[in-house]
């Protein structure tokens, strides 16, 4: 049976010379980076010029890159340490309702035990951030503004510049999780005007476990663990050298091929929303245009995401939903609430997030498939109403 | 994540439908929490000698939906309204714990079906 992946919001296949260079990594290069002897410096070696390949990819400065666990790691490091690093200043925090929950929970760590106040911004219909509410949000008392570059769910792409001048003329540190932004489209954290940007390897084709956050020079941060001075005491532990020379690579490879890989995905995203479109009573959850060049994500009326899901794996495709049975709460997504979605809508919604690897055989058999399945699974919906569209 | 009893129930579900000449219709859940199952019942001598469903609802609602429909066939009234949710879940050789308690609301639509049942007959011996 064909099998499609169109889950790369996700995470992504690690490619090839990813795999190459972990593993020499791992069986040669196998020295402690904080080691004085060659087995050690060769290692740092390799990480530092990763360091390279990550900072070229944002447009930052090796220097300003420090890596973490993952976006998550990340996303807390920047929220934590800013919000900790300048508590003399004041406890407020703004942030968006759409957040990945790695910011969100963080927030709301703040919020219960740390005696934080967070204001959590709307977005529109089309899931954007209205730089003039970031404006109004702004009190004296504001230590940080964290809006994410692209949602993970819908692929909407904020006006981040924007939101960075505002940050900019109200001296407020501003981070942007890009976790899905980053390798996808061209990001440059001096055009954005970000102090601090999460990054992820295996949303990159790079190995999971691995990701980066960017400090601008000069930012105020604390470290959220405590232990030696690695990463110039913002992140301790040894460094986990063949994930980070692998998310190198991985950042390498994205900047090199940008170009082509954004074409390629987004004529096969836009060939599969039309192609999902054809069913009757779909919708397009997201922004038409300012969205990710690889997502696609649609509501069907009157399905459950969850069997869409089971239906789709059983004809070989691998994509999501904002189904609460697919996100691990009672509730469905809370980005496509925030949109102003209703319950159905959001529980019958479809993500699939293509990958430079898909084709165009790829792409139209799920557009074949998909008809079927949503008939099938509409025949026994006691919403839908034979012959009379509700 | 489903066992293989589930996913035949989910892949090949029985008695899918709406009853024209139904003698007890329930509905249950809403589709706030994503679930919606309505289940007719016929009776016949007070015993329970079809169901048919229609679940809007994800494979455990459907799953569950499909083997209550098999489950209650020749039930007496008073035997099917001893069936419970876990019963349900049991017969498919068990859920997935997180689904136990979201989507597991075939034999609450069972419950009501038959109080709807009751209720008709009422009615009509009033008339």
């Amino acid at each position: 049976m064909r099998r499609v992946y169109l889950d790369h919001a996700a995470t992504t296949p690690v490619r090839k010379e990813v795999v190459d260079v972990m593993t020499r990594y791992m069986l040669d290069v196998f020295g402690n980076p904080s080691s004085i002897h060659q087995f050690g410096r060769e290692a740092r070696k390799g990480m530092e010029e990763a360091r390279e390949h990550v900072a070229s990819l944002v447009g930052a400065q090796p220097e300003e890159i420090v890596f973490t666990s993952g976006g998550t790691e990340s996303d807390n490091m920047a929220v934590r340490g800013v919000a900790e690093a300048l508590e003399k200043k004041g406890n407020h925090i703004i942030t968006s309702a759409i957040e990945h929950h790695a910011i969100l929970h963080t927030c709301e760590y703040l919020e219960k035990h740390r005696g934080y106040e967070v204001t959590y911004l709307p977005v529109d219909y089309f899931g954007m951030v209205s730089p003039d509410d970031v404006r109004a949000a702004i009190r004296p008392s504001t230590v940080l503004v964290t809006v994410m570059m692209a949602n993970n769910e819908v692929g909407t792409i904020q006006r981040l510049a924007e939101i960075g001048l505002v940050c900019r003329e109200a001296e407020v540190t501003f981070h942007s999780d890009a976790v899905q932004a980053a390798g996808a489209i061209p990001v440059d954290v001096e055009d954005l005007a970000v102090d601090l940007m999460s990054l992820s390897g295996h949303k990159m084709y790079g190995p999971k476990g691995v990701g980066a956050l960017y400090i601008r020079k000069g930012t105020k941060i604390r470290p959220i663990a405590y232990g030696g001075a690695h990463e110039k005491q913002r992140r301790p532990g040894t460094e986990g050298v063949p994930g980070i020379v692998g998310l190198g690579e991985a950042a390498r490879l994205a900047r090199a091929e940008m170009d082509s890989r954004v074409s390629h995905v987004r004529y096969l995203r836009d060939r599969l929303i039309s192609g999902l479109l054809e069913v009757e009573e779909t919708r397009l959850n997201g922004h038409p245009s300012h969205r990710l060049p690889n997502n696609s994500n649609v509501s069907v009326a009157y399905v459950e995401g969850e069997s869409m899901l089971l239906n789709l794996d059983m004809a070989g495709i691998g994509c999501s939903s904002g189904s609460a049975c697919t996100s691990g709460s009672l509730e469905p997504s809370h980005v496509l609430l925030a949109m102003g979605l209703d319950h159905e809508e959001a529980h019958g919604s479809l993500r699939m997030t293509l990958g430079y690897e898909n084709t165009v055989e790829d792409v139209d058999y799920v557009i074949g498939v998909f008809p079927g399945i949503v008939k099938r699974l509409r025949e026994m919906s006691p919403l839908a109403r034979k012959g009379e569209p509700r | 994540m489903y066992n293989e009893k589930v996913m035949d129930h989910f892949c090949n579900p029985r008695n899918v439908g709406e009853m024209e000449d139904a003698d007890g219709v329930g509905q249950v859940g809403n589709p706030v929490c994503g679930d919606v199952l309505r289940l007719a019942i016929k009776v016949k001598d007070g015993r329970i000698e079809e169901a048919r469903f229609m679940t809007f609802g994800c494979g455990a609602a459907i799953a569950t939906s499909s083997v209550l429909t098999e489950m209650v066939k020749g039930m007496s009234l008073e035997e099917a309204m001893e069936v419970t949710n876990r019963m349900v879940a049991g017969a498919l050789g068990g859920l997935p714990p997180v689904k136990m308690h979201c989507s597991n609301l075939a034999a609450d639509a069972l419950q009501k079906a038959i109080e709807d049942y009751k209720g008709r007959l009422l009615r009509q011996e009033a008339v």
